[in-house]
């Protein structure tokens, strides 16, 4: 074991030096509302970062300065009206300042009227089924066998070598690039929640109760995400992948799964 | 006669000393024997989480599965916050507040001494209780410490354990509160008005105010849980008509104000401290004390922020981010108060001080990540992610825990009557204060990037975090050791005089050190004791 977490000492100096695996942030995303989501947490980070560098600049002035060592005599002084009313006043105006971007970005999510394609997602134990309303389309979608073959305990396998590991999937969502996509999301027995970072959604997949999300997707890509919501021993291996296409190339999709792929998918 | 009578009644005072052995601890009403058996099982506790907070960062110090199995690992995560909670911080707090709000009201003991002896007693076996489930066929609780249902419901022998265990720590806490609050309002020294209480007083009275509201609530929705189990009610299953979201709303009722359970006696200690250091009074006594009431009352009407991923009406999702947000306002007037508190004071960096202003700079960063997730919008990426995990970890850790650490080298001598090792307590607050940011520092850049928090295993691109994490977490676990230590070597170092610290204020300093096993068996005159000091 020693040996083993030192080789991932040394794998983490050359990672850094190499690929630099070291995200720090969140991801901007590919809608609007990712974005917004985005640009709200970078606020309210800037906003604590200032309220810091004051609050704990002051501290430090005073740890350096006011000490006993320092041969100075401890001043009187226990209360000032004035400073504790402008220290009470200052941070609600910087709670307004925060509370009316967020209170429209919250506006915006919750509208997902006039979809142009609605998918049901039922959570299991441990995989996603999804049903696109109109297309009649439905498959379950599962972890892609090279991670389940190397997730299991003495499984022999370096996860390093799977690509993607524990984030593939056997069959991914698609959905067309600037199409509303409406989520109904539901669940079969435990509560999941699906999450996609770059879509900025997450959303709680409940038994006997269908919650409804959206989300507008601008640029083609493969996007992935996992359950969100503890569901029993195998959660962190039900992940979520959605490929954004071009329309085009959503149409074609759509035409080979109801060529008799759909009845082959919904079988398993 | 009068002789005999007399003698009869000093050879009954003669018996007044502890028993012997067992007998002591066993049937003990003395407030100070329980107040020390308190804080040594919540360090046992600590020990026992800690140790299952090694398995869970040893299994996710590199990617791929190691040394558990999922389940296993899921039952690390879920017995190690119970037994920190409700086993490490809680009865930490409790032992603080026997040992010391009669010291500090001038009280001879608490109020109701036999209660207390109970509300210990029952501890042991709680644990006991859920301790013995990882024996169990089906293993122990692993569907997290909130024990949503359905999932908690597939629990195999361990459930109804489980609930039980809940059970008498909630009994045990509601008595502990029943005593804080009647020795508070009955017993303090004539001269001693409510305003005039010292602030580690005030924050136990409010916060055995919320323990008596919420415990009920908590005791409440596991026994709605065995029902559904066993007696064929459907509370929480939709397929009976019930609904599994009402579960997280009764939880985070009693959830919320539980947090404020575990900071609100930090709040005090801290407040003791840095005044003692600062050799100055302590800024804006009262507006701390009406800062932590708003915190308390707010604390009620906030649940739902634990839940914004679950699907609530618009109205609700804003209304509970405003008043999550408000929160953020007493909060700040707390943390301005300590700063005015060393502002222009004289400072001495003792191991209390330096555990009590990590505390601060600490804690005020996980205020700044609370603040964060108060957002709701923002809050969909946050949620359930390792950024919650940062955030809850750094008001716990660097929070409470640090806070019952400054209270305990804070109080130690006056326990002992001797000085600790000051050189091995300063030894302990680094490694701590290094290694705890360490831990949870990087565990912020993890959830933003996209990790879920209670999973056994993660993609490839969460590994360099991780490994520094666990190393991180390692070193606080064996900094740990350090403090023991200390409490092994508490009695060799010099002897200790009654007010101990310089700038200490306040009764528990009038009383010689060690405390006597009686103390102000006739009330002293607290304004008198206090101004002596000044």
């Amino acid at each position: 074991m020693i040996r083993k977490s030192f080789l991932s000492l040394l794998g983490l100096v050359m990672a850094s030096t190499a690929s630099a695996n070291w995200a720090v942030n969140m991801p901007k995303g590919v809608t609007e509302l990712s974005k917004e989501t985005y640009e709200l947490h970078m606020m309210v980070f800037w906003w604590c970062v200032a309220i810091g560098v004051v609050v704990f600049g002051v501290m430090i002035y005073s740890l350096i300065k006011h000490r006993k060592s320092q041969g100075v005599e401890p001043a009187k002084f226990s209360h000032s009206t004035v400073a504790e009313v402008t220290w009470t006043a200052i941070p609600v105006v910087i709670l307004l300042i925060m509370a009316v971007p967020a209170a429209e970005t919250m506006i915006k999510a919750e509208d997902s009227r006039d979809p142009d394609l609605s998918i049901v997602i039922t959570g299991y134990q441990w995989k996603w089924h999804y049903r696109y309303q109109d297309e009649g389309i439905e498959f379950y979608s599962s972890l892609a066998r090279p991670s389940l073959e190397a997730r299991r305990l003495d499984a022999g396998i370096d996860v390093n070598t799977v690509d993607n590991y524990l984030l593939d999937v056997d069959r991914p969502v698609v959905v067309p690039r600037n199409a509303k996509v409406r989520l109904l999301m539901t669940s079969n027995d435990v509560i999941h929640s699906w999450w996609v970072p770059e879509l900025a959604i997450k959303k709680d997949a409940v038994p006997g109760i269908v919650n409804e999300t959206w989300f507008r997707a601008t640029e083609v890509g493969t996007y992935r995400g996992q359950c969100a919501e503890l569901c029993g021993k195998d959660h962190g291996y039900m992940p979520i992948v959605v490929e954004v296409v071009e329309p085009e190339a959503y149409q074609a999709w759509v035409a080979t799964r109801t060529d008799g792929d759909t009845k082959l998918a919904s079988a398993d | 006669m009068t002789t005999a009578v007399a003698d009869a009644h000093a050879a009954e005072h003669e018996e007044h000393g502890p028993e012997k052995g067992i007998k002591r601890w066993l049937f003990s009403t003395n407030h100070k024997d329980i107040g020390t058996m308190y804080l040594i099982f919540s360090l046992i506790m600590f020990f026992i989480g800690g140790a299952m907070a090694m398995v869970i960062r040893s299994e996710l110090a590199v990617p791929g599965l190691q040394f558990v199995h999922p389940e296993f690992f899921n039952s690390m995560t879920t017995m190690h916050a119970l037994i920190m909670v409700f086993g490490a911080v809680m009865p930490a707090f409790v032992g603080l507040a026997n040992w010391m709000i009669p010291l500090q009201i001038g009280a001879p003991d608490m109020a109701l001494p036999r209660m207390n002896n109970w509300s210990f007693w029952i501890l042991p076996i709680a644990f006991g209780i859920l301790l013995s489930t990882l024996l169990m066929p089906g293993g122990a609780p692993a569907g997290g410490w909130t024990m949503y249902p359905p999932l908690i419901l597939q629990t195999g022998d361990a459930f109804p354990f489980l609930i039980f265990s809940v059970h008498l720590m909630g009994l045990s806490s509601i008595m502990g509160a029943i005593n804080v609050i009647v020795t508070i309002l009955n017993m303090r020294a004539p001269d001693m008005s409510l305003l005039k209480m010292p602030m580690f007083v005030w924050t136990w009275l409010i916060t055995a105010y919320l323990l008596i509201a919420v415990m009920p609530v908590l005791a409440g929705a596991v026994t709605m849980l065995l029902t559904d189990q066993f007696f064929g009610t459907s509370f929480f299953l939709a397929a009976g008509g019930g609904d599994p979201v009402m579960f997280q709303h009764i939880f985070w009722f009693f959830g919320h104000p539980e947090v404020y359970i575990m900071i609100l006696p930090a709040f005090g200690v801290v407040s003791e401290i840095i005044p003692a250091f600062s050799r100055k009074k302590l800024f804006g006594h009262d507006s701390m004390v009406y800062a932590a009431s708003s915190i308390a009352f707010l604390s009620f009407i906030v649940w739902a922020h634990h839940m914004f991923t679950v699907g609530m009406p618009l109205t609700g999702q804003m209304f509970f981010m405003f008043a999550t947000m408000l929160i953020a306002i007493p909060t700040g007037v707390k943390v301005f108060n300590w700063v005015a508190t060393m502002w222009r004071g004289a400072m001495t960096f003792e191991t209390p001080m330096l555990f009590a202003l990590a505390f601060v700079f600490l804690f005020t960063i996980g205020g700044f990540s609370g603040l964060m997730l108060a957002i709701a919008p923002a809050d969909v990426q946050y949620h359930d992610t390792y950024f919650v995990v940062a955030h809850f970890h750094y008001v716990l850790v660097p929070g409470s825990i640090f806070a019952i650490m400054a209270g305990a080298y804070y109080w130690l001598p006056k326990w002992t009557g001797h000085y600790y090792n000051e050189k091995l307590g300063k030894l302990h607050f680094w490694l701590s204060t290094i290694f705890v940011n360490v831990t949870f520092f990087p565990m912020h850049f993890l959830g933003l990037a996209g990790m879920p928090r209670r999973i056994p295993d993660y993609s490839t691109q969460f590994a360099d975090f991780n490994l520094i994490a666990s190393i991180g977490a390692i070193g606080f676990g064996l900094s740990q050791l350090v403090f023991v230590l200390v409490l092994l070597t508490a009695k060799k170092g010099a002897k200790a005089d009654d007010r101990v610290w310089e700038g200490a204020h306040g009764l528990e300093w009038t009383v010689p050190s060690p405390a006597p096993w009686h103390t102000f068996t006739t009330p002293p005159k607290a304004r008198i004791a206090n101004e002596a000091f000044e």
